[in-house]
C-alpha cells in the first residue's frame, strides 16, 4: 500500500477497494517503524489522521464525491499552519503554539479528502539547505542515513521518498521544494508566484516563497496542485486566473515531449562546483529529451552569476521583517528573567528562540535594510532581480522550457556544510534564480551517482506554464523511468 | 512683542470610518472589550497576511482631493520596523517615499483672516494597539485598535501660533466630518496629533532645534501643549542655552512637557516596500467614486449662505459648522421656508430640544420639511410664536406635521378683530380696578391684559391684534 502512488490510493479508496482508514494506517506504521532513523516528521497526528479519513470512508459510504485526492496520506512541511494541530516551522520560538486556523493549502487539501499525518521536519523558519538547521532535529537522506535530505523541505522529500506519506507539501523560496526533491530522487514542484496562496504559510520571504507539492510521480504533483492552486481573497499577492486541469498535461495520452522546445543554459553547466557525475546525468537527460522528438537549443542567461548574491540579499531583508513579529508578546515562547524590562524580554527572548541560522540572516537582513544602505544593497539587488526576470523573458521567446541540474551535487554529508554558509548557500545556485523571475520549476529525478544517490532534472516554463511544465516532466519521466527505491530506510 | 517666533509644524492623524480594519475583515470600532476585535492578521500571527481595504484608500483619496493634493496613482505601503508591545508584526503598514496624496492645503481661519496651511503629504497607514499599564508588575495588550485604518496629514511647518494650531485642527476635524471619513472624535482617538516645534528669531530664514511633541489628544491640550512648549524653548533661548532636539509627551495633569527620549539615536525604521501587498493603484473608478462623495466644503457653503441666503456671518458660520446642521438647513430652506428664521429656529427651540433628548441633528424627529411648514404657518400669521413653540415640542415628540397638529388642536391664530375685541371687552369690564390704574398713568399694565386676553384664549389670539384693540379699548374708555 505504501508503494501505490497518490492517484491509485485516490482511485482505489473511492472505488472502495480499499478504505481511507487502512491507507491511513498502513502509511502511520510505516512511519513508526523508520522515522526515528530518518527524523522526517517532527510531529505525527495519528488520531487526527484516522479520523480525518475515517470521514472520507463516510462521505464515500453515503455516495459523495470524497475528493479528487481521496484517502491519500500527505505531510505538510511544518511552516504550513494547522488549526489544533503545534507548528512550529522547525524553531524553538515557536514551540507549543497550536494555531486557530487552517492555511489555505492546507484547507484546500483537507477539502480535496487528502489526509493529513502530520507535520515534516525542516530547517527552521525554511532557512537552509540541509534540514540540519531544524531546532529539534536533522532529518536525513533515506538513501543514505549519512547525507542530508537537502532542504529547507527535507522532512517533505524524505517522507515521500520512504513511502511515509505518497505526496507532501513543502514550500521553495530558493530552491526549497526542489532541491530536496532531486537529493531524495523525488519529483518537487514550484509553481508559479502567487498561483499558491501563502496564507497560511509561516514567512520567510514573501516575495519569493511559494507553497508547492513534492510526490513520486509528476502525475501526483499535478494532482496535489489542482487541489491546492488558485486565487485567494486572502493573499493580495495570490493571481486571480482559472486553474487548469493539470492532470491532463500529465495523461499519458499527453503530447510527450515531441515538438517541444528545450533550452539548455551555458551558465548553468559551466558552474565551478558543478558535480561532474550531475553534469554527465543532466546532458543524458537532455540527449534523452533530443531523442525523443524535443527540440534542444543552448540558450544564455548572462546574469545569473548575480543572482545568488540578489537572492541572499532579498531574502534575508524580508526575513529579518518578517521574524520581527516574533518577540514574545503575544505566542510562542517568552523568555524573561523576574524584574526584566520589556526590551531584555525581546532579546532574551529572540536570543533563545532563534537558532544560528536564523539569527545570521536576520542579523544580514537588518545591516541591508539599514538607513543609508538601503540604495546600495536592497534596491541594487531588486534592480538584478529584474534583470535576471529579463534573462527567463529573453529565454522563453526561444524556447518552452528551461532544462538544466537542480542541484550542483548530489546529498552531501551532514555537517558537511554547515560550518560555511556561503557552501551552503550554492546548493541552491541553479534553483533561485526561478524565485526571483517567480517562475514554475520541477525537479525529477534522472538517475544515481556512482555512490547511489539520486541526481535532479530541473525544468523552468513561463509564468502560469504550468501545464507546460507538467507535459514536458510528465514527458520525461514515461522515457527515462526512475523506479529505484531508497535502500536505507527499507525494512 | 517677543523677538522669538514660534515655526509649527503638525502630523495629524485621522482614524477612518471604515467598517473593517485596513488590512483584514475584523471590524473597526470604539469601546468593545479587549481583544474582541482580533483576528490571525490582527494578531500577526504566522501565516498571517494584509490585504487592503478599498474602502480606506477611497477615504483617504476623498480627504486628498478635497484639500487639493495631487493623488498618486500607483503608490507603495512600506513596512515601519520597531519593536513595541502593541504593534503585534513588528512593523506599521504606512507609506514611505512614495505617499497617496502630496501638496493641496487647509483653509484656516485665524483673527477673521484665512490663512492656508500647505500640506507635505497625506498617506495611508494603520494604527497600532494599545498598551494597559495598571500600575502592577504586568502591562496588558488590547489590539482592538490596531489594524484600523489612519489617514496621516503632515503639514508643513507653516503654522505661527498655538491659536493657529488649534485652529487648523478644528479645521481639520471640520473637514473630515464633512467627507464622512471620520467622527473626528478626539477623546475616542479619532483625531491625534504629534507637533513638530521650533523657535527662531522673528525674521529668520533659519529654522530653530526642533522637538516632537506626542501624545496631543484633545483641542484643549493642543494649545496648552504648544504654548508651554513655546515659552519653554523661548526661557532656554533668552537664558543663553540650546534647545535639545528630543520627543517630549504632554503631561496634561501636570500641564507640562516632559523628555520621552533624546534623539542622539536616530531611530532607523528600516521602510522598505511591503512584500506581501501588491502596489496600491488608484484607478479612475476610485478617484470617480472619491470625488463624487465630496459636499460642498464648509467655507463655500458659508460663502453661499451670506451671499446668496443674506444670512449674518454668525448665522453662516452655525449653519455652516457642521455637514449635518448645513444639510439640514439646507432642506429647511428648499421646503420654502426663509433662510433667517430657518437658522433661527435650528440655533434656537430645535437644537434646544434636540440637546434635551440627546439626539443629533442627523436623526431630528422634526423633518426639515415639518420644520419649513411650521415657520410657513408663523410667518402666513396662522399660529403665534408662543402656539409655534408649542409646536415644535408636539412635533418633536411625535413626529407629526405642524399642519396636522394645529389643525387637530385647534390652535390656528384667532386674528379676527371681531372675536378678539368681544374677548378683550370682557377683559376689561372684568378688572375694573386696573383699568382704573391704567388709565392713571400706569401704561405698563397694558401686558397684563394682553397676557389676560391671551390667556383666554389659549394663546391662539394674535398678540399685534390683542395689542392694538386693547390699547384702543383702553384708551378710548378713558377719552
Amino acid at each position: 500500500m505504501i508503494d501505490w502512488t497518490a492517484a491509485d490510493i485516490a482511485r482505489r479508496v473511492a472505488a472502495r477497494d480499499v478504505s481511507a482508514r487502512e491507507v491511513a494506517q498502513a502509511h502511520l506504521d510505516r512511519v513508526a517503524a523508520v522515522d526515528d532513523r530518518l527524523g522526517a516528521f517532527l510531529r505525527v497526528d495519528g488520531d487526527g489522521a484516522l479520523a480525518q479519513a475515517g470521514a472520507v470512508d463516510a462521505a464515500i459510504a453515503r455516495g459523495e464525491d470524497p475528493g479528487p485526492l481521496a484517502g491519500v496520506p500527505v505531510g505538510l512541511k511544518d511552516v504550513l499552519v494547522t488549526a489544533g494541530v503545534e507548528t512550529t516551522a522547525a524553531s524553538k520560538i515557536l514551540a507549543g503554539w497550536v494555531p486557530p486556523y487552517d492555511g489555505t493549502a492546507v484547507a484546500r487539501l483537507r477539502a480535496a479528502g487528502a489526509v493529513v499525518l502530520g507535520k515534516l521536519n525542516c530547517d527552521e523558519f525554511a532557512m537552509g539547505s540541509s534540514t540540519e538547521r531544524s531546532a529539534f532535529r536533522p532529518c536525513r537522506n533515506p538513501w543514505n542515513l549519512d547525507r542530508v535530505p537537502g532542504g529547507s523541505s527535507g522532512g517533505s522529500a524524505a517522507a515521500v521518498a520512504a513511502r511515509l506519506c505518497a505526496a507532501s507539501l513543502g514550500t521553495d523560496t530558493g530552491g526549497s521544494i526542489r532541491q530536496p526533491a532531486a537529493l531524495c530522487g523525488v519529483v518537487g514542484l514550484k509553481p508559479t508566484y502567487g498561483r499558491v496562496s501563502r496564507y497560511g504559510v509561516v514567512a520567510y520571504a514573501s516575495s519569493l516563497d511559494q507553497v508547492g507539492p513534492l510526490a513520486r510521480t509528476v502525475e501526483d504533483a499535478a494532482l496535489v496542485l489542482e487541489a491546492i492552486a488558485g486565487f485567494d481573497p486572502r493573499d493580495a499577492t495570490s493571481i486571480d486566473a482559472p486553474v487548469p486541469r493539470y492532470r491532463d498535461a500529465t495523461a499519458a495520452g499527453a503530447g510527450g515531449v515531441e515538438g517541444l522546445r528545450f533550452g539548455v543554459p551555458d551558465e548553468y553547466l559551466a558552474g565551478d562546483g558543478l558535480d561532474p557525475e550531475v553534469a554527465a546525468a543532466v546532458a543524458a537527460a537532455v540527449d534523452r529529451l533530443a531523442a525523443a522528438g524535443a527540440r534542444v537549443e543552448r540558450i544564455s542567461l548572462p546574469h545569473t552569476r548575480y543572482a545568488l548574491s540578489a537572492y541572499y540579499l532579498i531574502a534575508t531583508a524580508e526575513a529579518s521583517s518578517n521574524l520581527a513579529r516574533y518577540d514574545g508578546v503575544r505566542y510562542g515562547l517568552r523568555v524573561a528573567a523576574p524584574g526584566a524590562s520589556l526590551a531584555d524580554m525581546y532579546c532574551a527572548t529572540r536570543g533563545a528562540g532563534f537558532g544560528p541560522e536564523v539569527k545570521r540572516r536576520i542579523m544580514l537582513g537588518t545591516y541591508v535594510l539599514r538607513a543609508g544602505y538601503y540604495d546600495q544593497y536592497y534596491r541594487k539587488a531588486q534592480q538584478v532581480r529584474a534583470l535576471v526576470k529579463r534573462d527567463f523573458d529573453a529565454a522563453f521567446s526561444r524556447v518552452d522550457v528551461v532544462v538544466c541540474p537542480t542541484s550542483p551535487t548530489p546529498a552531501f554529508a551532514l555537517g558537511e556544510k554547515t560550518a560555511d554558509p556561503l557552501q551552503m548557500y550554492l546548493a541552491d545556485v541553479f534553483t533561485l534564480g526561478c524565485n526571483l523571475a517567480g517562475l514554475p520549476g520541477i525537479s525529477v529525478p534522472c538517475g544515481l551517482s556512482s555512490g547511489g544517490l539520486p541526481i535532479g532534472l530541473q525544468m523552468i516554463a513561463p509564468p502560469l506554464a504550468e501545464p507546460t511544465l507538467l507535459r514536458a516532466a510528465a514527458g520525461y519521466e514515461r522515457i527515462a523511468p526512475f523506479t529505484a527505491r531508497p535502500p536505507e530506510v527499507a525494512p | 512683542m517677543s523677538r522669538w517666533e514660534p515655526v509649527i509644524g503638525l502630523e495629524v492623524h485621522v482614524q477612518l470610518r471604515t467598517a473593517s480594519k485596513t488590512f483584514s475583515g475584523s471590524a473597526a470600532a470604539y469601546g468593545a472589550e479587549p481583544n474582541a476585535l482580533t483576528d490571525p492578521v490582527v494578531l500577526a500571527l504566522p501565516g498571517a497576511l494584509p490585504v487592503l481595504n478599498e474602502r480606506a484608500v477611497e477615504f483617504a483619496v476623498r480627504l486628498g482631493l478635497a484639500c487639493g493634493c495631487s493623488i498618486r496613482r500607483r503608490s507603495r505601503l512600506a513596512r515601519k520596523h520597531y519593536f513595541y508591545p502593541d504593534l503585534p508584526k513588528g512593523y506599521q503598514i504606512s507609506q514611505y517615499d512614495e505617499p497617496l496624496c502630496e501638496g493641496g492645503g487647509v483653509d484656516v481661519v485665524v483673527d477673521g483672516r484665512v490663512h492656508r496651511v500647505r500640506l507635505t503629504r497625506i498617506h495611508l497607514e494603520e494604527d497600532a494597539g494599545k498598551s494597559l499599564h495598571d500600575g502592577g508588575a504586568a502591562s496588558r495588550v488590547d489590539l482592538n485598535r490596531a489594524g484600523v485604518p489612519l489617514c496621516e496629514i503632515v503639514s508643513e511647518p507653516e503654522i505661527r501660533s498655538a491659536a493657529h494650531a488649534a485652529a487648523y485642527m478644528r479645521a481639520i476635524r471640520q473637514l473630515v466630518r464633512y467627507l464622512d471619513i471620520s467622527d473626528g472624535n478626539m477623546e475616542e482617538g479619532s483625531l491625534r496629533c504629534d507637533a513638530n516645534v521650533s523657535v527662531r528669531l522673528a525674521g529668520s530664514e533659519e529654522l530653530g532645534v526642533r522637538v516632537e511633541l506626542k501624545n496631543i489628544n484633545s483641542f484643549r491640550f493642543v494649545q496648552k501643549a504648544l504654548d508651554y512648549e513655546i515659552a519653554r524653548q523661548v526661557r532656554v533661548l533668552d537664558g543663553g542655552g540650546q534647545v535639545v532636539q528630543e520627543t517630549r509627551l504632554w503631561d496634561a495633569d501636570a500641564g507640562v512637557t516632559r523628555p520621552m527620549r533624546g534623539k542622539e539615536e536616530a531611530e532607523d525604521y528600516r521602510y522598505f516596500p511591503d512584500p506581501d501587498l501588491p502596489p496600491l493603484v488608484v484607478d479612475d473608478a476610485l478617484l470617480a467614486r472619491a470625488r463624487a462623495a465630496i459636499p460642498e466644503l464648509p467655507a463655500a457653503r458659508r460663502a453661499r449662505y451670506i451671499d446668496q441666503l443674506g444670512l449674518g456671518p454668525a448665522d453662516a458660520d452655525a449653519m455652516a459648522e457642521e455637514r449635518d446642521v448645513a444639510d439640514y438647513f439646507d432642506a429647511v430652506v428648499a421646503a420654502g421656508a426663509p433662510p433667517k428664521a430657518a437658522a433661527n429656529w435650528i440655533q434656537g427651540d430645535l437644537t434646544a430640544a434636540l440637546h434635551r433628548a440627546g439626539r443629533s441633528v442627523a436623526d431630528c424627529p422634526v423633518s426639515p420639511a415639518h420644520l419649513a411648514e411650521l415657520i410657513g404657518l408663523l410667518e402666513d400669521d396662522a399660529i403665534s410664536g408662543p402656539i409655534a413653540k408649542r409646536v415644535l415640542a408636539r412635533a418633536f415628540a411625535t413626529g407629526e406635521s405642524p399642519v396636522a397638529i394645529v389643525e387637530r388642536d385647534g390652535l390656528r391664530q384667532i386674528s379676527d378683530a371681531g372675536a378678539i375685541e368681544a374677548i378683550a371687552r370682557d377683559i376689561v369690564a372684568a378688572h375694573p380696578d386696573q383699568v382704573a390704574a391704567y388709565r392713571a398713568g400706569k401704561t405698563k399694565l397694558l401686558g397684563y391684559f394682553v397676557g389676560q386676553v391671551m390667556k383666554a384664549t389659549g394663546g391662539k389670539a394674535n398678540p399685534a391684534a390683542v395689542n392694538d384693540v386693547l390699547k384702543r379699548l383702553l384708551d378710548e374708555a378713558g377719552a
